[in-house]
């Protein structure tokens, strides 16, 4: 499997520069690039908007409260997803987390156990499928959801069938902790945002490796195999 | 009497000037200078410590931040070596002239973008991990990890080799995204449509959009 994924990798990373028009990991390019339209004119008219309002006007203990809350929520599936990949401490670590934040954090609302040194992990269905071997599949581009790939996007669908909040009724009060969660989500991506806007000269195909190495590295829990530049052959200063 | 010290200093400046024909890390002798670990600690509380100081920093004033950063954080980059890497095997096409605007241009352009990151820096906290590297590597990765509240720490892990003139950042990784291998596709792709010249005018272009800073507070 670690071979198949290096394969992949240097196959994604080198190949580009020899493939004519299009990137392998992207063969849908042209329709990613019209979901990406869409998802950029609804953040620039409505989930933008709202969240900088949000960040301007909610003061950053109550926001950090609100992010906490779904954090710990959040952390339930963690565990399960550690689990699942068989990571047993981890995974009851993150259920550890849980007790605590429920409990002594008051419902969620204070990360008592990241003082204590239990830290927040990262982890989604998407991640598990990664880490059971399946490669990445070609990149997406999700409406509304933005960046994916096809094994990313099948693990959404796992993430969203499960997601707690989902199962709160009223069907109101559920609509508002989900727009409170997607408000939050967006306020704490302005600055990446502004960042992206600052830094690519093609946002879609910055944003697209970007996230690409992103998953990868979290695949491997942030130690993905490494690759040293010098073990490309196009490395110009071999 | 023979001055150690001289003898050190006779080495560094071979050492340098053999860097300067090979551009690579070669190992040389050379006096003992702060260890990379040491070096990023050392830069990154200094420079936190005066943007959280300065009004005008706080209040949004770009260009006394980029003064920051053009006289702490520049001198331990090595913009020659991160351009090269994020040409890939365009770099062997560019004419030496060429070369030279290519780096001027991609490091404005990190440059700035650095300068946005730590526009948004507010009071996280710092975790700087032990370095695991023998005494005689000339390759390291240096990491930092930056706490937040409910949220996983973010690694910010600098790739740093040993020159001449001391430990030097080619890479920076940011939540395991490397910035260096970001720009490799949109460099490849504008260099197969538009040639080196195409991907000059491109980056100049940007940064030229770039000029008058925005306003403060503005997404």
């Amino acid at each position: 499997m670690m071979r198949a994924v290096l394969v992949a990798t240097l196959l994604a990373l080198t190949g580009c520069a020899a493939t004519a028009e299009r990137d392998r990991r992207d063969p849908f390019e042209p329709f990613n690039r019209g979901v990406y339209r869409f998802n950029e004119a609804v953040d620039d008219v409505v989930a933008r908007p709202v969240a900088t309002a949000y960040r301007d006007l909610v003061p950053e203990p109550v926001r950090d409260r609100v992010r906490n809350f779904f954090s710990n929520i959040g952390d339930v599936f963690i565990g399960v997803n550690n689990i699942l990949q068989g990571k047993f401490y981890d995974g009851f670590e993150d259920w550890m987390r849980v007790v605590f934040n429920t409990t002594f954090g008051v419902f969620g609302l204070h990360d008592v156990a990241s003082d204590m040194g239990i830290e927040k992990r990262n982890e989604d269905f998407g991640q598990t499928f990664g880490w059971w071997g399946f490669g990445p599949g070609p990149y997406l581009v999700l409406p509304l959801l933005g960046s994916s790939t096809v094994r990313d996007g099948i693990g959404t669908g796992f993430d969203l069938y499960f997601d707690p909040v989902a199962e709160v009724r009223p069907t109101r009060a559920r609509n508002a902790l989900v727009a409170l969660r997607v408000t939050g989500t967006r306020a704490d991506l302005l600055d990446a945002s502004r960042l992206l806007e600052q830094a690519a000269l093609d946002k879609y195909v910055f944003q697209r490796d970007a996230y690409l190495q992103r998953r990868r590295s979290l695949v491997y829990d942030g130690r993905p195999p490494r690759e040293r530049y010098e073990d490309f052959e196009d490395n110009p200063r071999k | 009497m023979t001055n150690p010290m001289n003898i050190g200093f006779g080495r560094a400046w071979l050492a340098a000037a053999l860097l300067a024909v090979a551009a690579t890390g070669a190992v040389a002798d050379e006096p003992r200078r702060e260890a990379p670990d040491a070096l990023v600690r050392s830069v990154t509380d200094e420079v936190v410590a005066l943007i959280s100081k300065d009004k005008e920093i706080r209040g949004g004033n770009r260009a006394r931040l980029l003064e920051v950063i053009e006289a702490k954080v520049l001198p331990h980059f090595n913009f020659a070596a991160m351009t090269a890497l994020a040409m890939g095997q365009s770099w062997r096409q560019a004419s030496p002239e060429q070369r030279k605007h290519l780096v001027a241009e991609f490091s404005t352009l990190l440059v700035r973008t650095y300068a946005s990151a730590l526009a948004a820096y507010s009071d996280q906290r710092f975790e700087y991990r032990p370095l695991r590297a023998r005494p005689t590597d000339t390759d390291v990765t240096v990491s930092v990890r930056v706490l937040q509240s409910g949220a996983q720490p973010l690694a910010i892990d600098y790739s740093m080799e040993k020159t001449g003139s001391g430990w030097k950042v080619y890479d920076v990784m940011v939540g395991g995204v490397s910035l260096v291998a970001n720009y490799r596709t949109e460099f490849n792709n504008t260099v197969r449509a538009s040639g080196i010249d195409g991907l000059l005018k491109d980056l100049q272009a940007k940064n030229r959009a770039g000029e008058p800073p925005p306003a403060p507070g503005r997404q």
